[in-house]
């Protein structure tokens, strides 16, 4: 029997406060599985109409799967959640796309008919697992020359960006940067970012405990003079600073997806319906420009146009690489349907987290932008690639008309 | 601090401080800050945190600051936690030998009240968010706040102060029954620590109504925040069930309370009566009144020896028990896989399960017919499928532990053993043919252990080719139950052997004494020489009632009772043995032989032969009698090395015949009342080891 295509959508999706790493960041003592619990819990308790034993798969991304980070977190994460045992879970690896890829490859079971609801999510404990711990190139990268030796430092490959188009100056980026902060403080001072937010116990054995409820990250009043004079950490003169770069974070991400038809049959709400999603390699050494071919990929696979989508929320893992996405599609710097909230460069990265950041997010401003019907989700990825991510806003009028 | 207070301080100088850390915590909804105080006292779990006189005056020194901060409306309300795992588990007794003055007593029973009362006295809501153990200290300290919530994980919550002998006098006997009503407070002070301290665990003390709220362990403490504040907004009310202040409910269940306690103590240890009269007038009583009344019943058992000797008792069975004096290097001991079991009648059945639980290695019992072996393996099978009925096994772990139990009319299955105990007809001839025949089948370092109550272990052994690895392993009844475990090495045996006895000892989780070979060892013939005593008393003519009063609090239970539990039949082959053995310091009671001729499962006083001329003894005389009888049988004991320290016998005396905890065992009984001086001519401990110090 042909098997039908199913809708998948997204029903809520939370996540921690960002911390900085660290042994000064607020979650220096709080262990990474413990930061993704809390966020699958939180769900559950958002949505009591979910009957738990209907999840049927926990997928969690993290980068660095050792430690508290290990041990098939999806599958520990969904235990230590109080999720029925029956419910199984893994683990899943595209660095900065992790918990995108988590969405990605959870929607893929839904919509093949496998399940009918999942938590996917991810968690960087960037403190406990510095990037790049416990890796171990293959000495042929280096011998066959397979990979530029600057793919591996992330810094360094924005830093390549930047060679490759001259137009794409520190200025722009330090502006931009500049915007991210102010565009968060604003989002905050409106209170849109905080109802993603799950507060969160810390530990500390010298303070006692505490209750995280902001993210920890951002500099609100940061200025274009603040960063002029910033180190250039990835090459001498360079332009890739601490400034117009996301940090080094803790926290963790997690969201609900399910089957339209099951949203519908349990009363789930539906902020977005996923339309389209795709992942492309590119040169690992200018990995930065990754979210462009995943874009067009995505949008030529949804047979539509950039000019289709109302609202982006793009990953700021660097400045430049965001304005190398925008000026590629020929959209301004401070084009305001990009990144409404502010992105990463304020709020922070713990890296396998990031990916549903960006869709709580583009929920919300669907919500308060009912006249946009797309958003894109897009974020480049470590050694080479990039993932976007099409989704469709329920509350605009040709919702689940075709186009 | 009161110069009192700081002179105690000082002298509290090993005191492990639990620090009061503060964080401000945004509460959510706009309900403003809560300023959490985390009790830590830096080390893990394992070392919970207790309150000593520096913890105390931390606590009142940032509730001071919290209380001018509230003023100051910078916090709307404080929360108090614990470290992970651990809330608070009380004051740290570990101070107690150093207090010599009631003064200095009386003030660390002041400086408490005078910390909780700060709480208690603060200008915005308190919360205790009750995460994990919480005791006595612990408990009174949440109590103090205006409301709790509590960890659905929490593994215990208790106030066993009167099982120490003391009272939660740090509010716990005022605030409690004002909280929850006089009954169910009962319960906890009280009816719990009667009964072995029995604990609560969270879900249990949320439903007796000692929290407002129970959260899962997971995100615990940031669903108790969000709780707080809803209650400082307004958004929950807490509502809990009227108190019933009647006076005669109030009273019945004081009187109630007061019913158990003179069952269990004879009357005979203070401190649940002073709790009992603390609940009793806390129906009415205001708070200063009953904080000084907790003050004074705080500072006289403070002063008292029954406290003294309970933690005497504490120290033994945590710290003692678990390093067995006399044992040799653990080193030594040698890997047990496979026990053999000689006998398949219901002491070696019980035997069998209690191995196989604990050790999770092969069993095999033999015995003479299939049949009795057949029977002694569905014993185990029944007992484990008792158990997954009572869901306190899972099939799994039964099916496991019923699958090592196997049995055999051959002896064949020991060939692989390291460890085979009998456990057949308590008859020296018996035993000797049985480990002959045991030694034909096993290796040469196989560990022959017996299960002996009274035998010679030096004679089971002087036969055998390899006579020294034999040891004696007494049990005692229910082996499931009763902790204690005697290891008796005898002439020959060597440090490999008796070290693997004490190894296996450990594994099956029982407190192991060493006893040097002697009839009946240490509980047995101590139990035989007070059983021996009494009886004598009561068949010369002093009545049942009077003897009873006189040896109130002593044993678990009244002699004649424990009789019956024995059996009369048993009770008389035991002092038939002990007499042999020693003379006519026990007595063979001809009251006690009629009973067994006429069959009789229980002490019957119409069997009880008149004496020709009755003396009749006061209670005074009755109870010296009887403690004078034990104490020059412990005198005997320890000179001739039968137990190896005072300490042994009251750990073996409370471990393996239940005596109470609160008198230290029994040596410092015979201490305080002064028989050991009048007829060892000294104390058994010296002063301030179970008493305190002069």
């Amino acid at each position: 029997m042909a098997r039908q295509r199913r809708e998948v959508v997204f029903v809520d999706g939370v996540r921690t406060p960002f911390g900085k790493a660290g042994p000064k960041g607020m979650y220096a003592e709080t262990r990474a599985d413990d930061l993704v619990v809390r966020c699958i819990r939180e769900l559950l308790v958002r949505n009591p109409q979910l009957p738990p034993d209907r999840v049927e798969e926990v997928a969690i991304a993290a980068t660095t799967q050792i430690g508290d980070q290990g041990l098939t977190l999806g599958r520990i994460a969904a235990l230590l959640s109080g999720l029925p045992k029956t419910t199984p879970g893994y683990s899943i690896d595209r660095m900065c796309a992790g918990a995108m890829t988590a969405v990605a490859s959870t929607a893929g079971m839904i919509s093949f008919g496998a399940i009918d609801i999942a938590v996917a999510g991810g968690v960087e404990h960037m403190g406990r697992h510095p990037m790049g711990e416990g890796v171990d190139p293959n000495p042929r990268i280096v011998a066959e020359r397979l990979v530029d030796p600057s793919a591996l430092v992330m810094g360094k490959t924005a830093e390549n960006l930047h060679d490759r188009y001259p137009q794409l100056t520190k200025a722009r980026c330090d502006a931009y940067a500049v915007a991210s902060q102010d565009k968060l403080a604003k989002a905050y001072a409106e209170g849109k970012i905080q109802p993603d937010l799950v507060p969160m116990a810390t530990r500390s054995k010298a303070k006692g405990y505490g209750l995280a409820v902001a993210d920890e990250p951002p500099r609100p009043g940061t200025t274009i003079a603040d960063l002029a004079d910033l180190k250039t950490p990835f090459r001498p003169h360079g332009r890739v600073t601490a400034g117009n770069a996301a940090g080094l974070n803790d926290g963790a991400t997690a969201c609900l997806l399910a089957a339209e038809e099951t949203a519908k049959e349990l009363g789930l709400p539906v902020k977005m319906r996923l339309v389209e999603f795709a992942f492309v390699g590119v040169e690992p050494e200018v990995m930065g420009i990754g979210p462009v071919p995943a874009a067009e990929k995505a949008l030529a696979k949804a047979g539509m146009s950039i000019d289709d989508i109302g609202l982006f929320e793009l990953n700021e893992a660097f400045a430049v690489q965001v304005i190398a996405f925008l000026d590629h599609f020929g959209i301004p710097d401070d084009d305001p349907r990009v990144n409404e909230y502010g992105g990463a460069i304020a709020t922070g990265h713990p890296l396998a987290s990031s990916g549903v950041r960006l869709m709580n997010q583009l929920a919300a401003q669907f919500a308060e932008h009912p006249e946009v019907r797309y958003g894109m989700t897009a974020m480049c990825i470590g050694i080479g690639m990039g993932g976007a991510v099409i989704w469709e806003n329920p509350q605009h009028a040709d919702y689940g008309k075709d186009n | 601090m009161t110069a009192t207070a700081d002179k105690a301080a000082a002298e509290f100088t090993d005191e492990v401080v639990t620090k009061a850390l503060v964080q401000d915590v945004t509460m959510p909804g706009g309900a403003g800050t809560l300023a959490l105080i985390t009790l830590d006292n830096g080390f893990d779990h394992t070392k919970p945190n207790t309150f000593g006189p520096t913890t105390i005056a931390g606590i009142a020194e940032v509730v001071a600051r919290l209380a001018e901060r509230a003023a100051a409306g910078e916090i709307q309300a404080v929360g108090i936690t614990g470290k992970p795992f651990i809330f608070a588990v009380g004051a740290d007794l570990s101070g107690v030998p150093y207090v010599r003055a009631r003064e200095q007593a009386l003030e660390i029973a002041r400086a408490g009240h005078a910390a909780y009362a700060q709480i208690m006295d603060l200008p915005v809501p308190t919360f205790a968010f009750v995460n994990g153990a919480a005791m006595g200290g612990g408990v009174e300290i949440a109590l103090a706040c205006d409301y709790r919530t509590i960890s659905a994980g929490v593994p215990a919550l208790a106030l066993p102060e009167a099982f120490l002998g003391l009272v939660p006098g740090w509010g716990g006997c005022y605030l409690l029954p004002n909280l929850i009503g006089a009954a169910k407070a009962l319960t906890v002070i009280i009816e719990n620590p009667m009964n072995t301290n029995r604990m609560l665990k969270g879900p249990q003390a949320f439903k007796l109504g000692m929290a407002d709220a129970m959260f899962a362990p997971a995100d615990f403490l940031e669903s108790s925040v969000a709780w707080a504040a809803k209650v400082v907004s307004g958004e929950i009310t807490v509502e809990r069930p009227a108190v019933d202040r009647d006076e005669t409910a109030w009273n019945t269940a004081v009187a109630m309370a007061k019913g158990l306690v003179d069952v269990k103590t004879g009357g005979k240890s203070p401190a649940p009566y002073r709790a009992l009269d603390l609940v009793a007038a806390a129906r009415t009583a205001d708070r200063a009144t009953a904080f000084a009344a907790e003050d004074d019943a705080l500072a006289d058992l403070l002063m008292g020896d029954e406290l003294r000797a309970g933690l005497y008792s504490f120290d033994l069975v945590q710290k003692r028990a678990k390093r067995p004096a006399g044992a040799p290097d653990k080193a030594l001991a040698r890997p047990v896989t496979k026990v053999g079991i000689v006998g398949a009648g219901l002491m070696a059945a019980q035997l069998a399960l209690l191995f196989a639980k604990n050790m999770e290695v092969p069993v095999v019992m033999t015995d003479l017919d299939q049949e009795r072996v057949d029977k002694g393996v569905a014993y185990v099978t029944g007992q484990l499928a008792d158990q997954v009925t009572k869901g306190r096994m899972s099939q799994d772990t039964a099916n496991k532990i019923g699958a090592l139990v196997t049995g055999s009319t051959s002896k064949e299955g020991f060939a692989d053993a390291e460890f085979v105990i009998e456990a057949v007809f308590e008859e020296i001839g018996v035993k000797k043919q049985v480990f002959a025949q045991v030694e034909e089948v096993v290796s040469a370092e196989c560990v022959l252990a017996s299960n002996t109550s009274s035998l010679s272990i030096t004679e089971m052994a002087a036969d055998l080719a390899h006579p020294e690895r034999v040891v004696g392993f007494h049990f005692f009844n229910p082996v499931a139950v009763m902790p204690l475990l005697e290891i008796i090495p005898g002439e020959k045996t060597d440090d490999a052997a008796l070290a693997t006895a004490f190894a296996v000892g450990r594994a099956l989780k029982k407190t192991t004494i060493r006893v040097k070979d002697s009839a009946s060892f240490i509980v047995n013939r101590l139990l035989g020489r007070f059983m021996g005593e009494y009886s004598r008393i009561v068949d010369e003519g002093t009545p049942v009632a009077v003897a009873d009063q006189a040896v109130a609090g002593i044993a678990p239970m009244p002699p004649f009772v424990l009789l019956g539990l024995v059996g009369p039949a048993i009770a008389l082959h035991n002092s038939e043995t002990l007499h042999r053995a020693f003379g006519d310091r026990f007595y063979v009671s001809p009251s006690l032989k009629a009973l067994v001729e006429a069959k009789k499962a229980a002490y019957d006083p119409a069997l009880q032969i008149p004496p020709e001329s009755p003396v009749e003894l006061s209670v005074a005389d009755a109870r010296e009698r009887v403690l004078s009888a034990i104490c020059e049988e412990i005198g005997l004991m320890l000179k001739d090395g039968v137990a190896q320290a005072p300490m042994d016998i009251d750990l073996a005396m409370i471990t393996g015949a239940g005596f109470q905890f609160w008198n230290g065992g029994i040596c410092p009984v015979l201490d305080r009342e002064g028989i050991s001086e009048k007829v060892l001519g000294t104390r058994l401990l010296p002063p301030g080891a179970a008493s305190v110090p002069a």
